[in-house]
């Protein structure tokens, strides 16, 4: 079964214009823009330290942007407060999955849908994440600490996909994870593409991750460098040289 | 000498559970409020006073019926309990542990004087008296039996409401990763300011039972305040669990060591094996760190 990811307006779902953020007294990004169309699947790539994660972080508004604009459907999310964003239907799956170590998987499960619109969806929701991951329901109320690398990163996917939201942020899903597992995991990203969700990955494992998404942007310390189809980076001799080793 | 089987070793015995029940609760919202803020309240046992005051005042001076005074009173430490959060708690919330302790050893210390100042010194008790209830030849104390079912019966309310509800799972939550609740929809400030509602709302609860028990009076913190902190640690600061269990072990070494002895003598067992515990777990029987 599946719940086809809901439509939003034509234009650009989501779009960074001049994004500058940072931390105190360093700034990680630079004039950032990109955008992400409904439907689309884009990877940000770059080297460890290059700010994807806090870009992220910028777009669920855990940071504050210094300059420029992040707009969601047309909407500034100026205004809005981190914990809002969900509703507007962003939700992050963070660097190094951050499971609530000491709830079952299920209860992480639940925690996704918090929101009280998504509550009432909940067992319907419950049951597609279940379907994508069948791994989970066998582990439904053990411990979330005690899964393997791969099955908490199945369940802080399945977490976010519980609010039943338009854009799903993935922070390096393959980050930490033995050669095969990471093979599965973009397996199931590709698969969360085709379900129709739109995804804004971010990642160092290059490779990989051009092989599934649409386009990408290449980040490095703090500024786009690159963009285009992923097949046209893949292709680039700049890419080759500096990040597949050929 | 005694026999092991005596009656009144029994009904000692039972009384220890009774008194178990009541220490339990009076441990839960403390225990609630670590566990989920990393903050300890001081000034707990000062916050179920003003509870016992309020309660006091509604009922035996301005006449309101004993539970809807006891009602106005949990909801009156409630508020109590968020304003603390609020005002004296969120500006420290992120400055060094013993700044926490100092803030909210002023809050205890403010409210004793505060006491002594508004109610003065003398002992006040609601006047409500109940028959001791003799099963054979053992007799309980209505109160107790009373604070015994109450109080078992607050901590399932809660254990469900953190265990099935949203906000709950919220609760238990934000204390394992409060950094990505937002990611969860969950503004973690409205978490904490509910669950110090929740920690003062069971303070209420704890004055409601002591009322019926005990004279009121602006120290009486000091006297229950140190043996629920002393159970929090013993259970493990933060585990709900261990300190429902530690408050029937405390309660035993008091009610049984009473009976062997004296009643002073009870407490004395009950903080021998407190400190013989710290040697051998200092963070506690169940705690984890
Ligand atoms: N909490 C922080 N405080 C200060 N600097 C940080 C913080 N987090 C990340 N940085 C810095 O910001 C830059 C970008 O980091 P990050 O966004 O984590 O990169 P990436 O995810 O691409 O590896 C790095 O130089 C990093 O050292
Ligand atoms: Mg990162």
């Amino acid at each position: 079964m599946s719940i086809p990811a809901p439509k939003s307006s034509g234009g650009a779902m989501l779009r960074l214009e001049g994004v500058s953020a940072g931390y105190a007294g360093f700034q990680a990004l630079f004039n950032v823009s990109l955008e992400v169309r409904p439907g689309e699947s884009v990877a940000v790539i770059g080297p460890n330290g290059a700010g994807k994660t806090t870009l992220l972080r910028t777009v669920s508004k855990l940071i504050e942007l210094s300059a420029g604009e992040i707009l969601m459907e047309g909407r500034s999310l100026h205004a809005v407060p981190a914990h809002e964003v969900i509703a507007l239907g962003i939700a992050q799956v963070p660097e190094g999955r951050r499971l609530f170590a000491r709830l079952s998987v299920e209860e992480n499960l639940k925690m996704g849908a918090f929101l009280p619109a998504a509550r009432p969806r909940y067992t319907e929701r419950l049951k597609f994440v279940y379907s994508l991951f069948p791994r989970l329901q066998e582990r439904s109320s053990q411990i979330a600490g005690t899964l393997s690398g791969g099955e908490q990163q199945m369940c802080a996917i399945g977490r976010a996909l519980m609010s039943g939201p338009k854009l799903l942020l993935l922070d390096e899903p393959s980050a930490g994870l033995a050669p095969v597992v990471v093979q599965s995991i973009f397996a199931l990203v590709k698969r969360i593409c085709a379900e129709g969700y739109t995804v804004l990955i971010v990642e160092q494992n290059i490779r990989q991750v051009l092989k599934v998404v649409d386009r990408a942007y290449l980040l490095e310390t703090g500024r786009i460098k690159m963009d285009g189809p992923s097949a046209e980076l893949l292709a680039s001799d700049e890419i080759r040289k500096a990040y597949l080793g050929i | 000498m005694m026999q092991i089987f005596d009656v009144f070793l029994l009904e000692a015995v039972l009384n220890g559970l009774l008194l178990g029940g009541l220490l339990a609760l009076l441990s839960l919202g403390l225990n609630l409020v670590f566990g989920v803020i990393d903050v300890v309240w001081i000034c707990y046992a000062e916050l179920i006073m003003v509870g016992m005051y309020a309660i006091y005042y509604l009922y035996a001076v301005f006449g309101w019926p004993l539970l809807l005074a006891m009602a106005a009173g949990v909801l009156l430490v409630a508020a109590a309990g968020a304003a603390l959060h609020q005002f004296v708690i969120r500006p420290v919330l992120a400055a060094e542990p013993i700044n926490q302790l100092l803030v909210t050893g002023g809050v205890l210390f403010f409210l004793q004087a505060a006491a002594t100042l508004a109610f003065g010194i003398e002992f006040k008790n609601i006047g409500v008296s109940f028959p001791p209830i003799v099963v054979g030849d053992i007799s309980f104390s209505m109160p107790r039996l009373i604070s015994f079912g109450v109080a078992l019966a607050g901590m399932l309310a809660l254990y469900l409401f953190l265990k099935r509800s949203y906000l709950g799972t919220a609760i238990r939550a934000i204390s394992q990763d409060r950094g990505i609740m937002p990611l969860m929809g969950v503004n973690p400030h409205r978490i904490f300011i509910i669950t110090s509602a929740l920690g003062g709302g069971l303070a209420g609860l704890a004055a409601c039972l002591l009322v019926l028990q005990y004279d009121i009076h602006p120290a009486i913190g000091l006297s229950f305040g140190p043996i629920t902190f002393l159970i929090c640690v013993l259970g493990g600061l933060g585990n709900m669990a261990g300190g429902f269990v530690a408050a029937f072990i405390f309660a035993q070494f008091i009610s049984v060591g009473g009976f062997f002895l004296a009643v002073e003598w009870g407490y004395v067992i009950a903080f021998v094996f407190f400190i013989a515990v710290m040697f051998w777990r200092p963070q506690g029987i169940w705690g984890s760190k």
